[in-house]
């Protein structure tokens, strides 16, 4: 059985509660006692009916507002797969939250009230999906119900939506109608809506090819990238040569005997041994965990790159990144942080912002030379020491990257390299 | 790739991530499950070499002796370090007081030793086997969480954490909580426990044992933890647990599945969650777990 990872972002207003409420409900993944908690909780708040948010909401300042602060997760299994749902905050002071959601996902769902239409969160939460590369888009058109589940009104959304997502290049872009509140379309089938012959979200959530990079290339043709985290030597009498790296296959496959070259150091070899709980394998692919043993002996430690050969990524000191900024402190050009990409970690410093873009009207803003929370920027970096990576839009795990404040030590931006400059 | 290779790959990612991103890490071993669990992922994470961490137990008194017993056993037959530290311990030394009453629990205790032994240690990383499936709160925190130098969590406060790059930098005094398998079920866990074979203490499979029966809940009379009172009716029953914590607050599940084929068959029938049925802690508040980890609990 495989695994799917979705994100949905939103607020109890935009239906997102009851929608996955209601995924969650329809496919008997709510238990009695979690079920029962809930109607006690809704009873003291006086309002009657079973509050479905109480269930995802789960801080105590969460409920208070009515509102979701911060990412959680959900986990649910139909007979033909498991899903993580990532259940974000859709305010825009939350956008941090959304983007920390959204970069492991391989699906978004994009909530659309039938009664607004395309309006500045749609375009919001579009262009985070977008940006952060989640390959698949499912625009939900909820609340078919207020409309009279009106075929014309939802048409009218989807010429309006396709237009919106030829500016992203969205190509995988799926629209349902539905009403979560009465259950139409989200695990079963709607009689309100004999016009719409396309899935249900359930059927699509259980359907759709889980590719983590868009491009749909075989296994052994995408770049072979394995960042070392820990070398493992255990210095023992019958050990005492044993030298392995440990890490985990970030993207493509590695062969026994395969030429692979170390960076940034540059320094080659070629694969001795793959080594995966104590048994030796002749090849191993992402997202496996392995132990890799090299036929020279060469100087390899933690931050360190391991890489195919014959497909190099870029190495380089000057970047072009696009930049989500997480911290209330305000990032000035000039200002100098740590850039983690991988198990590497090195100085860098924010030389130009070319553009400030607008998330909302995806407008650029130029001559910009501070960034405040929440803002997305297209950036120059320069680093300290030469990274390796393969650009974002090819490959999310070895072109993410995070930065660091150096005196605080906390995560204050998302990277998503692009090339260098 | 199969979702338990994919769970698993990622939970040993974490792992060698705490070994590569800290001094003096350490396991938080209970003898339950998901800490059984976590010890085969770490086995699997740094073998052939040791584990750069020792396990550590923080012992309420109220164990029960099967899973002691059973944790010994583990820690002698892989070889690695097992520190134990007692609230008995802490009690005296500080004074403190303990809760009395009906349910009294040294649940909350476990929070000052927990800590003491981070002091005296100086572990900066501990590694533990909560799961976002368990409770709301849990449901929220990240994998690498950031407490501060008194423990606690603040879920205002807590890190983006993108892709699989986990940020450990902390001031000196901080230490954050990891949770490899966050993203596990409780079935995830049963099923990857069946598939690899991993051996649990006894009380996780039907017995029979002496219990009282207590607001509806079946509370093991071992060790004369929980002192039977005047409408408590002692039973005997054929029971087994289905998570393992403290006597005194972890209730046992009328059952005849002696095997783990027919354990996980009955977790996946039931319709009462983990907590639900077996925690007597969490149903104090609807924000009791929050409250706890804010005070520096797991």
């Amino acid at each position: 059985m495989d695994l799917l990872r979705f994100i949905t972002a939103g607020s109890v207003d935009d239906g997102k509660s009851t929608l996955i409420g209601r995924l969650l409900y329809d496919s008997k993944s709510i238990l009695t006692d979690q079920l029962e908690a809930i109607e006690r909780a809704s009873k003291s708040r006086n309002d009657g009916s079973i509050d479905l948010a109480l269930l995802t909401d789960g801080l105590r300042s969460e409920r208070e507002q009515g509102i979701t602060i911060d990412v959680a997760y959900r986990y649910f299994q139909t007979p033909k797969r498991k899903f993580i749902i990532v259940d974000a905050p859709g305010h825009i002071q939350y956008t941090r939250n959304m983007v920390t959601g959204a970069s492991n996902c391989q699906l978004a769902i994009v909530l659309v009230d039938a009664r607004l239409g395309v309006v500045e969160q749609t375009r919001r939460h579009s262009l985070i999906a977008s940006l952060l590369g989640i390959p698949h888009l499912v625009v939900a058109i909820n609340k078919m119900d207020l409309v009279g589940y009106s075929q014309d009104v939802y048409s009218d959304i989807c010429i309006h939506y396709a237009d919106l997502a030829k500016k992203l290049n969205a190509h995988q872009v799926t629209y349902i109608p539905m009403s979560a509140l009465n259950g139409d379309n989200v695990v079963d089938r709607s009689t309100s809506m004999p016009w719409y012959e396309g899935p249900t979200l359930l059927d699509h959530l259980e359907t759709v090819a889980i590719n983590d990079e868009s491009d749909g290339e075989p296994l052994d043709r995408h770049p072979a990238r394995f960042p070392v985290q820990y070398v493992i030597r255990p210095q023992t009498a019958e050990l005492h040569d044993y030298r392995g790296y440990a890490g985990k296959i970030t993207s493509g496959l590695f062969r026994k005997g395969d030429s692979i070259t170390i960076l940034p150091s540059g320094a080659t070899s070629t694969i001795e041994a793959i080594e995966v709980a104590e048994k030796h394998l002749d090849e191993a692919a992402t997202p496996q965990s392995v132990i890799l043993h090299l036929a020279t002996d060469i100087d390899i430690s933690r931050g360190d790159l391991i890489v195919r050969t014959e497909r190099l990524p870029v190495t380089s000191q000057t970047v072009e990144a696009m930049l989500c900024w997480m911290d209330t402190k305000e990032l000035k050009t000039g200002s100098k942080y740590i850039l983690q990409v991988g198990t590497f970690r090195t100085r860098c410093s924010v030389r130009e912002i070319a553009y400030q873009l607008n998330i909302e009207t995806y407008e650029q803003i130029e001559g910009i030379d501070n960034l405040k929370l929440n803002d997305m920027a297209k950036v120059t970096l320069r680093t300290a020491q030469p990274i390796s990576f393969d650009p974002y839009p090819k490959n999310r795990t070895t072109g993410g990257a995070i930065l660091i404040d150096e005196t605080s030590n906390v995560t204050v931006g998302a990277l998503m390299l692009m090339g260098e400059v | 790739m199969n979702y338990l290779d994919q769970l698993e790959s990622e939970s040993i990612h974490i792992m060698r991530e705490v070994a590569g991103q800290f001094e003096r890490p350490a396991l938080l071993f209970s003898g339950g499950k998901d800490s059984i669990t976590l010890v085969h992922l770490a086995l699997k994470a740094f073998r052939p070499g040791k584990l750069p961490f020792p396990l550590v137990h923080i012992d309420t008194g109220h164990n029960f002796q099967e899973v002691l017993n059973f944790r010994d056993k583990l820690a002698a037959q892989i070889g690695e370090k097992l520190i134990v530290r007692h609230v008995e311990d802490t009690i005296r030394e500080k004074k403190l007081k303990e809760p009395t009453g009906r349910n009294a629990t040294r649940n909350g205790l476990q929070t000052f030793t927990l800590l003491d032994a981070i002091e005296e240690w100086e572990f900066d990383a501990c590694i533990g086997g909560a799961r976002r499936d368990e409770e709301k709160a849990r449901a929220k925190e990240r994998v690498f969480s950031v407490r501060d130098e008194f423990g606690s969590w603040d879920p205002k406060r807590q890190r983006p954490e993108l892709w699989n790059l986990y940020n450990g930098r902390i001031h000196k005094g901080e230490n954050v909580r990891v949770f490899p398998i966050s993203n596990w079920t409780e079935l995830d866990v049963w099923n990857y426990i069946r598939r690899e074979k991993i051996e649990l203490p006894s009380i996780y499979f039907a017995h029979e044992r002496e219990l009282l029966i207590r607001d509806g809940k079946l509370m093991a009379t071992a060790g004369g933890v929980i002192k039977p009172e005047a409408d408590d009716q002692v039973v005997r029953r054929n029971v087994r647990f289905r998570t393992v914590g403290d006597i005194s607050c972890t209730a046992a599940s009328e059952s005849k599945a002696a095997t783990l084929d027919s354990v996980i068959a009955e977790i996946q029938a039931t319709r009462i969650s983990e907590r639900g049925e077996t925690r007597m802690d969490d149903q104090l508040s609807e924000a009791a777990m929050e409250d706890r980890k804010k005070g520096g609990y797991f």
